[in-house]
């Protein structure tokens, strides 16, 4: 009973709930939206964001943010174009846009770790740098053209209706699930975002775990990447720009602490349906992007100002504890 | 030489180094554009600095007490266009009227981000990130997607930006310019001299000692933010009399820039120390290398913003580094001395 309580006053019971709520209304609205079809849709048209929130969620958890993820985005998918079109085979073209990946986050994790600038203010200078080398790329063309296979990846269904890149997505989480939950390293995370100093006097290498985190985000930012690619089926400068806005509300959303040392995947995951679902169902109400976009804004600041306004009327509504005698 | 370096503040220290990056840059970008060292270079500078600087200085503020103001390109695209929209429908409305309009707007943008940082205790940066979204679908609602363009404004508002307050050999000092600067000097003063000022830095550096000290950091925080709102509407008013044409994208982007400019000024982005000086000097580093970077034969007009990037993670890499080695050198200085004090203490009860 304690149990089925701590569970439901959580964060993520708070979010199951919204989502709970989302959803009823969104069914309401119309009958196609609890489809299989339509949940798949959904997932598909955010697929790269969500792929990136999931990494998003351990760099959060470990009291740094990563800003040039989008740039990095844009970057792999002009890079890859760009090779396409220097008639460069497009499996050895996508390796070599993998390997990118992870220099774009070795770069970023340099300045973070050898040289000591605050991750803030590296991935904001590189949210620049990278993006400014995708147009050196790409100049102001738009490329397209590619290979039937390479398109389908995003835009088929593979596996029964489930296209690709949900496949990436759920081998993703597993993974860094099971490393953010389970593993030594997944604890350093959490140590490490609570306060840097006792875990680096408990003997963890502080800089390492650091630097492992932001070369993954600079792959797993390289894969979004090229899926986005596959989907949209051509490329341009400014593709995926101010996506790292939403995919750090996603994060927050989830109930990551943006001082470090709180937060789960499972939060995430849900904080991405609730998004997914309130574009939806705005959607079928014929409310535009833009709207879509503010109220997602409220909703981000909500989420934390909700649990604040809790805990500051509970001090005055509290009924006195007895005294022992 | 030593005993001056030992004197100096690590801040002035900046700020020399600061200026001489900027020579720097001038003295490269000399050799290699034709007619650099033209008035029209500061001139085009200052006009785009002026809006900058504004957004900066409020930036500054902010992040002194350990904050950050995500908002601010969004307020500058709503009160241009709202500001804008003013104009048009009262063409004959007093000058100081509308640019006080554009304040006030700015300052009430400010004054909701800073209830819910200062009181509603939320983390600023999840309150601008959402205010950042939220102010543009204000726009966008209230304009309706329609954009403002420089035939509607009235003739005062688009000659603005080419007003010359005087002239120093041919350099024009402008009176957006002017006033950019005033605001930043008046900044300045206030964060040195007066008792208020001190308190921002003291709520950035340990907020919790700030309490103690019965410093009301909430009111401070609060302040803080209301001072950039009210600055970002400013810089609204210059954004729409410079560029005329104001669209819902007007502004976009801004946050980010101002952040460089105030990382790049000195301004420690975990709170506490800086100078708005610094953030100038770090908006006219950022403004001139954009600049030049477009005259510059050499690179093309897409190498610009990857140039640009790169650019400003090394001068906060010098900066990081030098004053590491500054602050190494002097602590090492200071315990050969007591070192010696120590030794030459101990050989004279020797001796005795």
């Amino acid at each position: 009973m304690a149990r089925l309580k701590s569970i439901l006053f959580s964060w993520e019971g708070f979010l199951l709930a919204i989502l709970v709520v989302t959803i009823v209304i969104n069914a309401s609205l119309s009958p196609a939206f609890l489809t299989v079809n339509n949940q798949i849709n959904l997932f598909q048209l955010s697929i790269e964001k969500i792929i990136v929130a999931l990494i998003m969620t351990l760099i959060i958890i470990s009291g740094e943010i990563d800003l040039s993820v989008a740039s990095v985005m844009g970057l792999a998918a002009c890079t890859f174009g760009w090779l396409f079109q220097l008639g460069v085979p497009a499996p050895a073209a996508c390796l070599i846009v993998l390997v990118l990946g992870l220099a774009c986050g070795a770069f970023n994790a340099f300045w973070i770790t050898r040289v000591g600038i605050p991750s803030l203010v590296v991935t904001l200078a590189m949210l620049i740098g990278y993006r400014g080398l995708a147009r050196v790329l790409v100049e102001d063309r738009g490329i397209g053209g590619f290979p039937a296979w390479f398109n389908a990846l995003g835009q088929q269904p593979l596996i029964g209706p489930f296209p690709f890149a949900m496949l990436v997505f759920v081998v993703l989480f597993a993974i860094l699930l099971f490393v953010l939950q389970f593993s030594a390293f997944g604890r350093k995370v959490y140590v490490i975002g609570n306060n840097r100093d006792v875990a680096a006097f408990s003997g963890v290498d502080v800089n390492r775990v650091k630097a492992t985190l932001f070369i993954a985000s600079g792959l797993i930012s390289a894969i979004a990447g090229l899926l986005y690619a596959a989907r949209v089926g051509a490329i341009r400068g400014d593709m995926a720009s101010g996506f790292e806005l939403d995919i750090i509300t996603i994060v927050l959303l989830g109930g990551v602490s943006i001082f470090g040392g709180k937060g789960s995947l499972f939060g995430t995951l849900l904080s991405i349906l609730i998004v997914l679902n309130i574009r939806n169902g705005m959607a079928l109400s014929n409310i535009t992007g833009h709207i879509q976009t503010g109220v997602i804004g409220i909703l981000l600041i909500a989420s934390v100002l909700v649990p604040n306004m809790k805990a500051y009327l509970g001090k005055y509504l509290a009924p006195a504890k007895p005294q022992p005698e | 030489m030593l005993g001056l370096l030992d004197r100096v503040s690590p801040q002035v220290l900046r700020i020399g180094a600061l200026v001489a990056v900027i020579l720097l840059i001038l003295a490269f970008f000399g050799t290699q554009i034709d007619n650099y060292y033209d008035p029209r270079l500061f001139v085009r500078i200052s006009t785009s600095v002026a809006i900058m600087a504004l957004i900066a200085v409020g930036q500054a503020l902010v992040v002194i007490t350990r904050n950050i103001d995500l908002s601010v390109g969004s307020v500058v695209g709503f009160t241009a266009y709202a500001t804008g929209n003013l104009v048009i429908a009262h063409p004959d409305l007093n000058p100081l009227f509308v640019v006080l309009y554009a304040i006030l707007v700015g300052a009430g943008f400010g004054v909701v981000n800073g209830v819910l940082v200062a009181y509603a205790k939320i983390p600023s940066i999840i309150v601008t990130l959402g205010t950042l979204a939220l102010y543009r679908t204000l726009l966008v609602d209230y304009s309706g997607a329609k954009s403002i363009t420089t035939g509607d404004l009235p003739a005062w508002i688009v000659e603005l930006p080419r007003i010359n307050l005087f002239s120093i050999g041919g350099i024009d000092i402008r009176v957006t310019f002017a006033v950019a600067v005033l605001v930043v000097i008046v900044a300045h003063l206030a964060l040195t001299r007066l008792r208020v000022g001190r308190m921002f830095y003291a709520v950035g550096s340990n907020p919790d000692a700030a309490v103690m000290a019965g410093i009301n950091s909430a009111r401070v925080i609060f302040t803080a933010f209301l001072i950039s709102g009210a600055l970002a509407g400013l810089a609204g008013f210059m954004f729409l009399s410079r560029f005329g044409n104001i669209t819902v994208v007007a502004g976009l982007g801004f946050e980010l820039k101002s952040v460089a400019a105030v990382v790049v000024g000195g301004v420690n982005i975990f709170g506490g120390s800086g100078t708005v000086i610094g953030t100038l000097l770090g908006a006219i580093l950022v403004d001139l290398l954009e600049t030049s970077l477009v005259r510059w034969q050499l690179v093309s007009e897409f190498w610009r913003e990857a140039v640009l990037g790169f650019l400003i993670l090394l001068s906060v890499a010098a900066d990081t580094i030098l004053m590491r080695k500054l602050l190494d050198f002097r602590q090492k200085r200071a315990r050969a001395e007591a070192k010696a004090g120590a030794e030459a203490t101990a050989s004279r009860q020797a001796a005795e």
